[in-house]
């Protein structure tokens, strides 16, 4: 590596070694893609009060995304996992409909936030019961979360009855598919809950205390930490922001699908919390980097529409993406396939430190091993 | 962490009471399995005597309308016990249906080369992500997620719609019965039955088995002891997907059809299936019997459901899930008697 004097290189450095560089430059690349294929990608219209153009899509599509997977990201940070989130979706959606499908007014708000609340209130059921199995009864998360993902969506279907509920309430339109302030509604919704997120995490002492859970639950445990009621309070919270995705997703439509509503969406809240460089290891995490990703795998799916590639790819695409940000992110990978000096520059982006060492290639290459190492072991 | 803490000579020094010995019993879940599929069966010859339940071939059918997640929950068993997940397996099993069926239908070869050829298909996928798994150390979790990924993709990429199969030979092979005297099943029935016989003998009386079980008993002291650990893990994968892709042959017989959405979702009931036959998670402890029998239990709450007429199919999933939970606190309460 060069000497620290010159200034051009190590600025340049300490930009690609912020944490959030490899997202944001993957999130640009696609976006520059599609500029050949749909000239005016960038611009935005505004037409009847409303502001139009790929970028809001872009957003107000992966608004239910961006809130799911940063509930997500918080799971994770101490070292769990939720699967039960497509479930809640479902659920919330189903509860949140079917009551105000019953309701004589549909356009009452009254009813509209009752319905809500109820919605809400269910997803913090089931994020209190995933909280209890994993932290009271100490159940791997993967297993714990899995009962919801399995029962959650018969008891959905249970609620609607089988049937797509369909609602004509202008109230409830409003969260998923209303605008205010020329832009769509959910986006001021997910941009409340990340600057919540972010205020609580970083500006207190709790993303410190969740990251040490995530470290080591024991050791934070005997520090003093309570780390069970972290871990709780993590679940509820991932379960929370997926019932806000529930209502969203069935506002948008105007209707709860117990079968098919949220389907699939851990799996992308997961890659996207990966995307965005949070370990699925537990331990550290970054809000802003699972945004990112989310953007991300939601302009994937744009971008795989507008270039005109079958649309039935997508899922090849994904499970590429998946692939490659896994093996960048495994140290051993990188030891082996970019040598010793990638080895420890990526290992430095990760927290080890690799590579500060000079750049003889025998030190290197001991170097680089010896960040797999200590990877391994933590 | 468990190992340490247990003292080997734990028996010698105090004998455990009998109901701590009984519930420190390994067998004791596949146990507790097995009473509930055959409460659950007295309990529907009681209820629908009259309709039919007690004949043989009502029992029999559950072995062929199940034989697919039977195969699949096979190869997850293996998985499981070495302390690893696979959730591609559905999505293996889709795209071997649409595999099958493309290569006879559309292509045009003989079902006897197609065979193989979809086996071998499988069996290469689970093998690379063994590869990935143990090389580069990346949780299988998220390996098995990307799996999951593209063999669900190259479902869609094969074709959107779905593929039916007019060949004459399948259908004769699906129609086939193997009479047993009192009813009969089918051949995929009895394919799923030989799988199972030789996974049972691979893991209790090979050096493969064993070495599965001491992986997923704790790796760190398999590695200490000098087992091939790579090797083995590699292997378990490559069983894994080999088996989804036998057990999407034996879907594909049982609907004589190809299409990219079908079996959406069946790595969760194989997991369920594992886990309700008292597989434990953390790997290392169970029987590919108790397989059989979650699987079972499984099918007879399918076929309950459809005697009772008035029940929705949804309720399977949430009884499903019911079980689920159910059986994992079963195996929770049972291991930390064991650590006291």
């Amino acid at each position: 590596m060069s000497t620290p004097s010159v200034t051009t290189p190590s600025r340049w450095r300490a930009l690609t070694h912020h944490h959030l560089f490899w997202p944001v430059a993957v999130l640009v690349f696609l976006l520059l893609v599609n500029v050949p294929f749909t000239p005016d990608f960038f611009s935005v219209k505004m037409t009847g009060g409303h502001l139009y153009g790929s970028l809001v899509s872009i957003v107000l599509f992966g608004s239910p995304l961006i809130l799911v997977a940063v509930g997500m990201t918080v799971v994770i940070a101490t070292g769990g996992i939720d699967l039960s989130v497509g479930a809640v979706v479902a659920i919330t959606g189903a509860l949140a409909c079917s009551y105000i499908s019953h309701q004589a007014d549909q356009n009452a708000l009254g009813g509209v936030l009752l319905a809500m609340g109820l919605g809400l209130l269910a997803g913090v059921a089931c994020g209190l019961w995933n909280g209890f199995l994993v932290a009271r009864m100490g159940i791997q998360p993967i297993i714990a979360t899995l009962i919801i993902m399995v029962a959650g969506r018969g008891v959905a279907q249970l609620i609607t009855d089988g049937q797509i509920i369909t609602i004509d309430s202008d109230p409830y339109k409003l969260i998923g598919g209303g605008y205010w302030l020329t832009l769509p509604f959910s986006i001021f919704v997910v941009a409340a809950v990340v600057a919540v997120t972010v205020v609580l995490t970083r500006r207190t002492a709790l993303g410190l205390l969740i990251e040490s859970v995530g470290g080591n639950a024991e050791a934070s445990r005997l520090v003093g930490i309570r780390s069970r009621r972290i871990k709780i309070m993590v679940y509820v919270f991932c379960a929370l922001c997926a019932a806000i995705a529930g209502l969203m997703i069935s506002s948008n439509t105007s209707a709860a699908d117990g079968n098919n509503a949220g389907l699939w969406i851990e799996l992308d809240a997961i890659l996207a919390v990966v995307i965005g460089g949070t370990s699925l290891l537990g331990g550290r995490f970054s809000i802003g980097g699972t945004v990112v990703g989310a953007l991300v795998i939601q302009t994937l799916t744009t971008t795989i529409y507008t270039i005109g590639v079958p649309t039935q790819t997508n899922l090849v695409f994904k499970a590429a993406v998946v692939i490659v940000v896994c093996l960048l992110q495994s140290p051993k990978f990188r030891a082996k396939v970019f040598g010793a000096r990638f080895g420890g520059r990526f290992g430095g982006r990760s927290g080890a430190k690799g590579g500060a060492k000079p750049a003889a290639t025998g030190a290197d290459a001991a170097a680089s091993t010896d960040t797999a190492a200590k990877m391994e072991v933590s | 962490m468990s190992a340490t803490t247990q003292s080997p000579t734990a028996v010698d020094s105090r004998t455990p009471s009998k109901a701590q010995r009984l519930l420190g019993d390994r067998r004791l879940p596949v146990a507790v399995t097995a009473l509930l599929f055959l409460v659950m069966y007295a309990g529907g010859l009681a209820r629908y005597q009259y309709y039919g339940f007690a004949e043989p071939q009502v029992f029999l059918n559950l072995f062929i309308d199940n034989s697919y997640l039977l195969v699949a929950a096979v190869g997850v068993t293996f998985v499981i016990l070495s302390g690893g997940i696979d959730l591609s397996v559905g999505s293996v099993i889709g795209f071997t249906t649409m595999l099958t069926a493309w290569l006879v239908e559309r292509v045009g070869l003989p079902l006897l080369v197609v065979i193989p050829i979809a086996l071998a298909v499988g069996a290469f996928g689970g093998f690379l992500m063994g590869y990935v798994i143990h090389n580069f150390e990346i949780q299988p979790f998220i390996v098995t997620l990307a799996g999951l990924f593209l063999f669900r993709g190259l479902c869609l990429v094969i074709s959107k719609e779905s593929i039916s199969i007019s060949d004459p030979g399948v259908s004769d092979m699906a129609q086939a019965q193997v009479s047993l005297g009192m009813g009969f099943l089918s051949i995929g029935a009895v394919v799923s039955l030989v799988v199972l016989a030789v996974a049972f003998y691979v893991l209790h009386y090979t050096r493969f088995g064993r070495r599965v079980y001491a992986i997923g008993g704790n790796e760190q002291s398999a590695l200490l002891m000098g087992l091939p650990q790579g090797g083995t893990k590699i292997a378990v994968y490559t069983v894994s997907g080999f088996c989804s892709a036998l057990a999407g042959l034996l879907f594909t017989l049982y609907i004589q059809s190809g299409d990219p959405l079908h079996a959406t979702g069946m790595e969760l009931d194989a997991i369920a299936a594992v886990v309700i036959g008292g597989t434990l998670l953390t790997g290392g402890s169970g029987y590919v019997l108790g397989t059989l029998f979650g699987v079972l239990v499984l099918g007879l709450i399918k076929s309950l459901i459809q005697f009772e007429g008035t029940l929705s199919s949804w309720w399977t999933k949430i009884a499903t899930g019911v079980l689920l939970c159910a059986f994992i606190l079963i195996q929770r309460l049972m291991t930390t008697r064991k650590k006291a």
